[in-house]
């Protein structure tokens, strides 16, 4: 006669802090990594390129949660700081920097712009930081299109694909594996960070900045780190996206980009890693939607077409509220439950 | 009291907020391993004092040294370096953390990894999570919070969530620990509760303590030394009985004899 156990027991705290702690977990994991990699053979290369745009988006949501969700930092400049690492690598790869080096470049120009806006977050709270980061939106965006020297300002800066020992990413699916690893070191760390001494730190800053501070974690070094890790991140993602598209205008880096990253954390759960990840895949699939929409109703009514197109950005901004209403910890609260569930099942009690 | 040295050193502390004087020339001393109460009506100036030893605020004048080192003019978060740690009259918990991660922020300036180490979360930062984890649990079971190691602070109830504070302060592994109020709104299973933690605290693990407390019954109880504030000012500092029987504390503090009780 054997047992099953009807919970889960650790041994070593170690065990209990993995980042999977069953079985069940890795092998969903292990599940879920070998669809990723099948993926491009399988699929189409239009889809290909909506999960190439979606993993960019999940570098560019986790770092803002990291921000924002779990350091408690508002942030509207998110896309510009994304902007800065796109014209940095992109600059870099021009000037004849090897790819790495003109990512990695480019994440840390972006973190050194982002501490600089960052400073003023050791005095200005909520919504007049939010303001001040609304300014380094504006500032970064007339430095896209006024830099044109650097930036080729609204004509736009043209970038090659990347190549790393000879190897060139030039198509959707080659470099969906490269932007996939990539996005996977970059989620890998947040999730560390969270889980260890910094990321208790950040949180404890958003919970209760006065006992963060009698706990000894120094508030001005300590935010300054969240917005230079934040951007350095941001500016990855800013990174691939130059190198993926091949072709970058200060446009692209608007306000409405990072009001769209707000969005992913907010619809995603804010503080969460898998949140973001939800988040990003939602909001970057949402126009797909509504485009599969469209088309299929125009089959039927192509009158109703015409009243849905227009919709597109209310349609966005109505998801927003509804989540902000009904689920205002986000989809990650959904997920958390899900897993409750399944963990234990059939004896879920 | 028996003659040991202070720990903490208050010299002629004044701390005025635009024209109201919330301390003036405080002078006091707690003794190295002593529980040392400071007691006083409402507005006497017991949170400005712990403030001022914390640095959340800075003194107007005056002077106060931990140990024979000047804690004047030293940031906050740098004063755990020198083995003070506090809790907050209203309970100030990272609401959205764990018990257990609550306590291990409380540790935070024991942990000696940096951001890389973080990100990496490799051999060095993994052994120290894991030492640190090991001493965060100790504090846990001694506190009997147990049960709510994985629970999200902020959805506990009130009297749990006042021991999770000492809890976060015990962390640090403190010289001095300052609580403010630790018992108010505490029912009497809970307030006898937490006076045993605190007599074990000093006894036990010898961490001094300097504590503000309206209940008279726990501080004539647990103290070995009592200062009274009142406007700002000392009126009266001493044993607990000697400050009980002092009739300027009486009539002062309490308007008349029967409203101090005498222990319990
Ligand atoms: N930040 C501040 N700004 C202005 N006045 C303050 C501030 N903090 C304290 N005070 C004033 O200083 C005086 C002492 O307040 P304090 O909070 O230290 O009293 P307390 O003894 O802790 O009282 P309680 O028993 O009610 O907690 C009060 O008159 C209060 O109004
Ligand atoms: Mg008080």
């Amino acid at each position: 006669m054997s047992m099953h156990k009807c919970g889960l027991f650790y041994t070593t705290y170690a065990a209990e802090d993995g980042l999977f702690r069953s079985r069940f977990q890795k092998l969903c994991l292990g599940l879920f990594l070998a669809a990723m990699l099948a993926l491009p053979q399988l699929v189409d290369s239009y889809a290909v390129s909506i999960l190439n745009l979606i993993l960019i988006a999940v570098i560019g949501a986790v770092s803002l949660n990291l921000l924002t969700g779990m350091c408690g930092q508002m942030s509207l400049g998110h896309g510009a700081f994304v902007g800065v690492g796109a014209y940095g690598a992109a600059i870099l790869s021009n000037a004849g920097a090897p790819f790495v080096a003109a990512l990695l470049g480019g994440g840390a120009i972006s973190a050194m712009v982002g501490m600089v806006f960052g400073i003023p977050s050791l005095r200005l709270k909520g919504i007049y930081l939010a303001i001040s980061t609304l300014a380094a939106q504006l500032i970064l965006e007339y430095v896209f299109l006024h830099a044109s020297s650097l930036t080729g300002g609204a004509n736009g800066l043209p970038v090659d694909p990347p190549q790393i020992l000879g190897f060139a990413f030039d198509t959707d699916a080659r470099i969906f594996y490269l932007i996939l690893a990539v996005t996977a070191l970059c989620v890998l760390a947040v999730t560390n960070v969270s889980r260890t001494r910094h990321g208790r730190a950040f949180v404890a800053i958003r919970d209760y900045h006065q006992s963060a501070e009698n706990v000894g974690v120094n508030l001005f070094a300590y935010k300054l780190q969240a917005f230079g890790l934040s951007s350095f991140l941001a500016g990855v993602a800013g990174g691939l996206w130059s190198h993926y598209t091949m072709y970058i205008t200060p446009e692209q880096f608007s306000m409405g980009l990072s009001i769209s990253y707000l969005a992913m954390i907010i619809i995603g759960g804010m503080g969460s890693v898998i949140g973001s990840i939800f988040g990003a895949a939602f909001i970057t699939l949402l126009p797909e939607m509504l485009n599969l929409l469209i088309s299929s109703l125009g089959g039927i009514a192509p009158d109703l077409s015409a009243v849905i197109v227009p919709m597109k950005e209310g349609v966005f901004g109505l998801m927003l509220v509804l989540f902000l209403i009904f689920e205002p910890e986000g989809l990650a609260r959904k997920w958390r439950l899900t897993k409750a569930y399944w963990k234990l099942y059939p004896f879920a009690y | 009291m028996n003659g040991s040295s202070p720990l903490l050193d208050v010299q002629e502390v004044s701390l005025t907020f635009k024209n109201v004087a919330a301390l003036s020339r405080v002078t006091c001393r707690v003794d190295k391993g002593s529980i040392t109460s400071l007691i006083g009506p409402n507005g006497a100036g017991k949170t400005s004092m712990l403030n001022c030893i914390s640095g959340r605020y800075t003194p107007t004048k005056g002077k106060i040294s931990m140990d024979g080192r000047e804690l004047t003019g030293v940031p906050a978060h740098k004063r755990t370096g020198f083995g003070l740690a506090r809790t907050f009259q209203n309970i100030a918990l990272f609401r959205g953390l764990s018990v257990l991660d609550n306590l291990m922020v409380g540790r935070h300036s024991r942990l000696g990894y940096g951001l890389l180490a973080s990100i990496l979360y490799l051999g060095k930062a993994r052994r120290e999570e894991t030492r640190h984890r090991r001493r965060v649990e100790e504090i846990i079971d001694f506190l009997n919070l147990s049960p709510y190691r994985h629970t999200i602070a902020g959805h506990l109830p009130y009297g749990v969530q006042k021991k999770v504070e000492l809890g976060r302060a015990l962390a640090a592994e403190p010289q001095l620990l300052l609580l403010d109020e630790p018992m108010a709104g505490m029912n009497l299973e809970e307030t006898e509760d937490m006076a045993r933690s605190i007599l074990d605290i000093n006894e036990e693990w010898g961490v001094t303590v300097f504590l503000v407390e309206h209940d008279m019954g726990v501080v004539m109880d647990i103290s070995d030394h009592v200062i009274v504030l009142d406007f700002g000012r000392v009126l009266a500092s001493g044993t607990p009985q000697a400050v009980q029987t002092n009739p300027k504390v009486v009539s002062a503090y309490l308007g008349d004899e029967d409203g101090l009780y005498k222990g319990r």
